[in-house]
């Protein structure tokens, strides 16, 4: 597992541009462009930075896990419009590890996985889960740095 | 009072229950029913679902020893011979210990002053009330020879099967002597009619004799039954209206003779009586109860008889002298009487006469006043000898209220002008006849119009059911009852539904409004071979987990790419797109493949290893396999692997596609077995594996009647018979069991394969996204008879076609396991982690100190609360 402490407030999570007017967060690999954003920030501070694969290794409409430190586990999903997200992939309805494994969609705009388990859904944005006001999971920043894929654990 | 049985002792409790008395304080009252046909079962139910102080105990003493059956649909009986499929839901009562069901029990004398009744079998049970639902028996002219052997009447399951021994006899006979066999039935009323039809699907030739000048007499008119007599003609049943039989006589070569009052004879291999019935009204005739001039146990309009506690009810009883041989008028004595023993005052109505009903597939239909017998009545007439269709409506003088009328060929319009009986037509009443004519919609129906006559459910009830969020078929039917009993209200009910703008949506999910079967159409049409494609052209949106596998199975049901090829892997539902089964701690289970639950040592040892060396948890299944629980997602190639290397495969125990094949032992090893079902099971698991459909499908193969593979209870069930094998299909289990229907009789190896291809390619083509094969035939337009032109007859001439699918399937099969073992990028999914392929799920963890390994889940905090 390779990490990489990194102080950059979280603030990198926005829609903002350089001043060269290129967005920061859309990398073009050889065959696709991808852009990270999560839709509710994860809390702000400096980030440890796990990477988790190459941006070609994911399929696009599915999830992969990725281990973290202190033996937390995130699932990683591209989706077809080229969004990265990352939530927690412990199922908070039945405590196993398997939301890397569920069919992403959306619904009503909003992104979504569904649990392989008992299918209830997560906005892949905000980790709240759609069939139930009261549970929700951890979201994860995300990133593309020359190809890989990194995702931000708050220190 | 004599007693044999402990149960009658005294009218006390006859069970272990200690409820004596109700609320209302009053001790445990005993209701003999004599009779358990469909009235006598209907009074059982009302009277227990009414009664809930448990006030009433209820014996019911019945002379067949079947309890209840769908008596109006024992025509039905015939093809299928299944007694089971007739039953009526509950009749045997499971679990309610205040009804007593005595079968083959038969009511002799009633002791009207004792108040006792004594059965066939010596034992006398005492009642505080006795209900009398005895019915009717067939009448049998009594000319000579109406008792030979060879005659039969038409009443009851046994009957019908009598009917049966002596036709496929007569079958034998007749092709021994190189001649056709052939029938005759004597009446041409409606149950003659039926008759008529079960000696065709027996392979005879049936004639019909009636005494009026025209078929179905009391139900149609001269014109009517010169239509009727000509479609009848057309499917091969010969009619001779307007002679009597005089005379039968039985030769040496077991025909009879018969001689019709026109001078007409006739030779015949079996004669059917069913000219009319007669209440049997005998064990009230016994005990001094008033009986009608024409039989009939008499009654006033609350169904009590001349003794207050005693009631008749059903075709037995005469209702202020008049006897109905209709069910649904009994039922409505059924709920009266129920009423009435509870302290209500419900009075019997009246009922309405009307009827329709499917003759060999001829639509007849009467309602109202038919025959014009109201004074001032006016006919509106359209015949059309073409189409064979014969309508009449009868209207009030000054034309403006419908009175009644009769439909041959085509009673499609009956529920609606039923409906209107008695009320104002809008607009032309000639036009409700002509086939160019208005069509009566259900807007202008008033709310207290009967819809379905059957359990009397008015268009208000039903609306009123939509209202309060009955929003499709099945829901109605549960809280109204409508529709339940003949069907023949169902497209009214339905309309109902869809005028009420309830939407009776078929879109699959909010990305795609088209149905499952819409979207097959689409991809056979397009040639479009990717969800995206599919979306971009005929969705919205990005898709969900409910159209993306849906539209997995349909490309995979067009074509033969593997599941997890190209853009087809993101689709999958999580068990297909880790070819096993997620068990509910993220783990897997391995199922592996054993056609027909055949296993060699050698592979036993080989899964007998594999658990052993992964550690897997090990399960026998319903299914005739072996699970193996417990595998790390890591773990799936590994044990694959070594199942490939002995000439094995996994199978599909997830997914929508065919999970096993079951058998029982078969000729090779059974003393009883008449085919080789595990060859046939074999075989029939390797054709059909792999293939997607709308939702599982389950075999299963009997080598011969005693069905030890329980294949009724299976989409397709194979049952050996002497001859070859029966095909019977839309058995379900699980959460709605339903047995599955004879499909096709005594077929070759060759000929059973061929049918069951063309069935599966047409479930898979047209059924809903998750509708198993028995709700699929139920909202099949035209169900079974459709199902079978289809599949028997190729009516829509597409049965190359759908043999085209399955053959492609079948050329197209791969081990879809070995398949991923030999991809590198398909294994690089089978990873616990993606940047730590080998490390093992923390949060994967067992428990083996019990009596068997389980899983232990982390029942982690979660954010909120649950």
């Amino acid at each position: 597992m390779t990490t990489i402490t990194d102080t950059t407030p979280a603030t990198e999570i926005t829609e903002t541009t350089d001043a060269a007017g290129r967005d920061p967060h859309i990398t073009t690999t050889g065959r696709r462009s991808v852009v990270v954003r999560p839709g509710i920030l994860p809390p702000a501070g400096p980030k440890v930075w796990v990477d988790a694969c190459h941006v070609d290794r994911l399929v696009p409409g599915r999830g992969v896990a990725v281990l973290l430190p202190g033996a937390r586990q995130a699932a990683l999903f591209l989706q077809p419009t080229g969004m990265i997200y990352a939530l927690d992939n412990l199922d908070p309805f039945s405590g196993a590890a398997v939301l890397s494994r569920g069919l992403t969609g959306d619904h009503g705009g909003e992104p979504t996985v569904a649990s392989p388990l008992l299918k209830q859904l997560f906005s892949l944005r905000t980790g709240r889960c759609l069939d139930d006001d009261a549970v929700a999971v951890a979201t994860y920043s995300v990133r593309v740095v020359d190809g890989v894929v990194r995702v931000g654990l708050t220190a | 009072m004599t007693s044999t049985t402990p149960l009658d002792a005294d009218r006390t409790e006859s069970t272990a229950t200690s409820e004596t008395t109700g609320t209302t304080g009053t001790a445990r009252r005993t209701v003999v029913v004599v009779g358990h046909g469909m009235v006598g079962h209907r009074f059982v139910e009302a009277l227990r679902s009414r009664d809930r102080e448990g006030t009433w105990r209820v014996v019911v003493l019945s002379e067949e020893a079947d309890a209840a059956y769908d008596r109006v649909g024992l025509s039905s009986y015939v093809g299928g011979w299944d007694r089971s499929a007739l039953a009526l839901a509950g009749s045997s009562y499971p679990g309610d210990d205040h009804v007593e069901l005595r079968l083959g029990t038969r009511a002799e004398v009633v002791d009207r002053v004792a108040r006792t009744v004594t059965t066939t079998d010596g034992s006398t049970v005492g009642y505080d009330a006795l209900v009398v639902a005895t019915g009717s028996y067939p009448f049998v002219p009594p000319v000579p020879g109406h008792d030979s052997p060879g005659c039969f009447v038409y009443r009851t399951l046994d009957d019908l099967d009598g009917i049966r021994g002596a036709a496929d006899a007569a079958r034998a006979r007749a092709a021994a002597e190189g001649r056709e066999a052939n029938g005759l039935v004597v009446g041409g009323g409606l149950l003659g009619l039926e008759a008529a039809n079960a000696l065709r699907l027996l392979g005879l030739t049936p004639h019909v004799v009636e005494f009026a000048p025209r078929l179905m007499p009391l139900q149609v008119d001269a014109g009517g039954g010169a239509v009727l007599e000509r479609l009848m003609g057309g499917l091969g049943v010969q009619v001779h209206t307007g002679a009597g039989t005089a005379s039968i006589a039985r030769q040496a070569d077991e025909r009879l003779a018969v001689e019709l009052t026109d001078g007409t004879s006739l030779l015949t291999d079996l004669v059917v009586f069913s000219a009319g019935v007669r209440p049997a009204d005998a064990v009230g005739r016994a005990a001094g109860l008033e009986c009608g001039e024409r039989g009939g146990i008499v009654t006033d309009a609350a169904c009590r008889t001349s003794d207050e506690a005693v009631f008749a009810i059903g075709e037995v009883a005469a209702v202020e002298g008049r006897c109905y041989g209709l069910v649904a008028p009994g039922y409505t004595m059924a709920e009266v009487v129920a009423d009435r023993l509870l302290g209500g005052g419900a009075t019997f109505p009246g009922a309405d006469l009307s009827t329709k009903l499917k003759l060999l597939g001829v639509d007849v239909a009467s309602f109202g006043d038919a025959m014009a017998t109201t004074p001032g009545a006016l006919e509106i007439v359209h015949t059309d000898a073409v189409r064979g269709t014969y309508a009449k409506v009868v209207v009030s003088d000054d034309a403006r209220t419908l009175l009644g009328g009769i439909l041959v060929g085509d009673a499609s319009a009956y529920t609606t002008l039923k409906a209107y009986v008695g009320r104002e037509v809008p607009g032309d009443p000639g036009a409700l006849v002509s086939p160019a004519g208005a069509e009566l919609g259900t807007d202008g129906l008033p709310d207290d119009a009967v819809v379905c006559s059957c359990n009397n459910v008015t268009k208000g009830s039903i609306c009123s059911a939509i209202a309060d969020g009955a929003g499709d078929l099945a829901a109605l039917k549960g809280c109204t009852n409508a529709g339940t009993t003949c069907g023949g209200c169902l497209p009214t009910v339905k309309k109902l539904l869809v005028d009420s703008g309830v939407e009776l949506s078929t879109a699959l999910c909010e990305h795609f409004v088209q149905s499952r079967a819409q979207l097959f159409e689409i991809v056979r049409a397009t040639g479009i071979r990717t969800f995206s494609g599919l979306l971009a052209r005929y969705g919205t949106g990005a898709g969900c987990e409910v159209c993306k596998p849906t539209v997995a199975s349909i490309l995979a049901s067009t074509g033969s790419d593997h599941v997890l090829d190209g853009e087809q892997a993101a689709l999958q539902d999580s068990n297909d797109h880790f070819l096993a089964n997620i068990q509910r701690n993220g783990t897997y289970s391995v199922v592996p493949r054993m056609p027909g639950g055949e296993v060699t040592a050698d592979q036993l040892i080989v899964i007998g290893e594999v658990a052993r060396d992964f550690d897997l948890y090990v399960k026998v299944t319903g299914g005739q396999r072996i699970d193996l629980f417990g595998a790390r997602v890591e773990q799936l190639p590994a044990i694959w692997q070594r199942l490939v290397d002995v000439g094995m495969e996994s199978g599909q125990a997830y997914g929508k596609s065919l999970r096993t094949v079951k058998s029982c032992v078969g000729s090779t090893w059974c003393r009883f077995g008449v085919q080789d079902s595990v060859g046939m099971a074999v075989d029939l698991e390797h054709r059909y594996r792999g293939l997607r459909s709308p939702h599982k499908i389950k075999f299963g193969v009997s080598g011969c009647a005693r069905e030890c593979a329980e294949a009724r209870g299976k989409d397709v069930g194979v049952i050996a018979t002497d001859k070859g094998w029966n095909l019977y299909v839309c058995g379900n289990g699980g959460q709605t069991p339903k047995h599955a229907v004879l499909l096709a009789s005594d077929l070759d190896d060759e000929t059973l394969v061929r049918y069951i291809d063309r069935f599966l390619a047409f479930y898979v083509r047209t059924a809903d996204r998750l509708q198993r094969t028995a709700p699929w035939l139920e909202s099949l337009e035209g169900g079974l008879e459709h199902l079978r032109a289809v599949v028997c007859d190729d009516a829509l001439g597409i049965a190359d076609d759908l043999e085209a699918v399955m053959a492609r399937h079948v050329e197209g099969y791969r081990d879809e396991w070995k398949a991923v073992l030999d991809d590198p990028v398909k294994l690089q999914r089978f990873v616990s982690f993606v940047n730590a392929p080998d490390e093992p799920n923390p949060t994967v963890a067992f428990d083996d100190a019990g009596p068997r390994k389980v899983p232990v889940l982390l029942g982690l905090p979660i954010v909120g609360r649950r």
